[in-house]
């Protein structure tokens, strides 16, 4: 080491302070990066904003013009006629009995799917099984509506000569067998997910496979099997395609699922199909039934957090 | 002793029935799926032939074909993977490797769970208030691709987190023992490790946007087109146009609605084989992702 600094040392300093201004330019670049990742992970954000800014922004304007109260209890849905009536009871009437249809279809067979599955079924067919259910929910839903108009329909038919070529009958049960993958999966992820001990202290004291299955592992997972039913319910509420196709587009205050009728997603389909100008009341009308849809499925998602959150078994 | 004995049978039996439920459920849903798919193929078969796939639609049946329906379908494909790839696989991984527990975070995950849940007909009003109106993108390819990019987000960013999540901590650790930063972690070793379950996502993503109508029709798609959108390669310099992302369009569900609506039996045989070239690829889709995602199961032992 000597007083001077010698040329070595001199070159030590530089070389520091070039590591220096790396490691600052390598600090920046890091930052940016996790800047653009946050900014890419906040678009979920500006989505949900962006969908609640449209559909209450449209909503105000038409109702400046069409009361809430008429909205929500007139029992006539005629809004492109000459003497418009905007009572949404009558989409929701349709809305409700098909999903009632599709439900009564999905949650028994998808809850016996999903019970067999986990606990009854070998580990080969399972194996096979569980992709071909996943397959039957990927069909696009415009082909499950040709199927519902034009196979389902006619094949009720025969057995009840009656029934109109639309209805909501067989569209709600295509979209039931349509439901049953999203049901059964997530009913038997959730009974997977009960712990074996369970099932063997069930066993050993002798009870079988059934009483098991219906005693010990179904409450045990009640909070994932019931969000399974949610689910299944909010997909059923939005579904469109089938329904525009095979029910019907006529607004029919009925509970009758034998009957034609439209349901919400129906009469959006119909609209958005016309040429109606930008700004009309009913362009307006569109929002005001998406805003009432995306408030049901909002009041599903919230039902079904705290039916998870209060039922949750920790293990 | 009878009795015991008895009971025990009894007990059994519900066992067997049960058993016999479970796998007559199972039949149901598969049965449907075969009935959907033979019924298709028969009413389909007479329509399918190369001509179907070269022709644009026409008011003659027999001359009607997919043209414009497919080439649609591939460009608003394009479009989608174009905006949700990156966006959801970067969203994936702030969530998993950046994000700080803390209430931003919280609303980020609230966000994506609920908007798996939102029926996609909302998309479609969302795209038809603001992509075609407030942004002026009109009924174009972009707007199209741009909602069906939306609609699949949630899927490619859950798809991207549970292919992190699997990745053991000790991956991480060797990386920044040797140095790297978190960027060059990220870079170098938890996306090439989580690359095919990301793909098993998008894939599924994109099989779910291809059969997607109902967004689509409510920002206004119109059902019948007779011309394709601008070619995306010319021959002058640059070379490249994207002209045709500004191009109105149809895509293979609309034509199939299309076609089912109409009353005539002849359009309905074009419906159904429009139906099953449709269902072919989504079933090629879903099939690869299981694949991809039966492969890895097998390959990756940490």
């Amino acid at each position: 080491m000597s007083a001077v600094p010698g040329p070595s040392t001199l070159m030590n300093v530089n070389l520091q302070g070039q590591r220096l201004a790396r490691r600052r330019a390598r600090v920046i670049r890091e930052r940016l990066i996790e800047l653009v990742l946050f900014f890419a992970a906040l678009v979920s954000v500006f989505t949900t904003v962006g969908i609640v800014y449209i559909l209450v922004k449209e909503s105000v304007v038409f109702f400046e013009q069409v009361s809430i109260v008429d909205f929500l209890t007139d029992t006539q849905w005629t809004p492109l006629f000459d003497d418009a009536h905007f009572g949404i009871m009558v989409l929701l009437s349709g809305t409700l009995t098909s999903s009632a249809v599709a439900l009564a279809i999905a949650i028994p067979l998808g809850t016996i799917i999903a019970i067999y599955l986990s606990e009854f079924a070998p580990f080969r067919l399972r194996e096979v099984a569980k992709p071909f259910l996943e397959l039957l929910g990927g069909v696009p839903t415009i082909v499950y509506g040709y199927f519902a108009l034009l196979f389902v329909t006619p094949l009720l038919q025969r057995i009840y000569p009656e029934l109109p070529g639309f209805n909501l009958l067989a569209a709600g049960i295509v979209m039931g067998i349509m439901i049953i993958p999203y049901v059964s999966s997530i009913s038997e992820d959730a009974m997977r997910a009960v712990p074996m001990s369970l099932r063997e202290g069930s066993y050993a004291i002798g009870a079988t496979r059934f009483q098991t299955a219906v005693k010990v592992v179904v409450p045990a997972a009640f909070s994932g099997i019931a969000s399974a039913y949610i689910l299944g319910i909010s997909r059923a509420v939005g579904e469109t395609m089938i329904l525009a196709v095979a029910a019907g587009m006529q607004p029919n205050l009925t509970f009758n699922p034998l009957e034609p009728a439209a349901t919400i997603t129906a009469f959006i389909v119909q609209v958005a199909l016309g040429d109606l100008p930008h700004g009309s009341l009913g362009y307006q009308t569109i929002f005001a039934a998406g805003l009432t849809l995306m408030l049901f499925t909002l009041v599903c998602n919230i039902g079904g957090h705290m039916l998870r959150k209060s039922f949750r078994e920790a293990y | 002793m009878a009795d015991l004995k008895a009971q025990i049978r009894s007990r059994k039996r519900w066992d067997a029935i049960f058993a016999l439920c479970g796998l007559l459920a199972l039949m149901v849903g598969i049965l449907t799926f075969a009935a959907l798919f033979v019924d298709m193929a028969l009413d389909g078969a007479g329509r399918l032939s190369w001509e179907f796939f070269t022709n644009f639609p026409s008011r003659r049946p027999g001359e009607a074909g997919i043209l414009s329906a497919w080439i649609g379908s591939t460009l608003v494909m394009l479009t989608t993977a174009f905006f949700a790839v990156p966006l959801g696989v970067a969203a994936g991984v702030y969530l998993e490797e950046y994000a700080a527990k803390n209430w931003i975070t919280d609303v980020i995950e609230i966000n994506i769970t609920n908007l798996a849940g939102v029926p996609s007909i909302v998309y479609g009003l969302l795209a038809l208030g603001l992509f075609v109106y407030q942004f002026g993108l009109g009924q174009s390819i972009l707007a199209a691709g741009l909602t069906l990019a939306l609609l699949i987000l949630p899927v490619v960013i859950v798809a991207t987190r549970e292919a992190i999540r699997s990745i053991p901590q000790v991956i991480r650790e060797g990386s920044y023992a040797l140095g790297a930063t978190q960027w060059q972690t990220v870079r170098y070793h938890i996306l090439p490790y989580s690359l095919a379950g990301i793909l098993t996502g998008v894939i599924i993503g994109m099989a779910r946007a291809i059969g997607e109508t109902a967004p689509i029709i409510t920002i206004g798609a119109l059902t019948f087109i007779a011309f394709l959108p601008p070619a995306p390669v010319t021959s002058e310099p640059p070379f490249l146009s994207f002209e045709w992302l500004f191009s109105p369009f149809t895509v293979m569900p609309i034509q199939m609605f299309n076609w089912t609506s109409r009353p005539e039996a002849a359009f309905q045989a074009n419906a159904a084989a429009a139906g099953f070239v449709l269902v072919l690829m989504t079933l090629a889709m879903n099939g690869l992702a299981i694949w991809l995602r039966y492969r890895l199961r097998r390959n990756i032992k940490w």
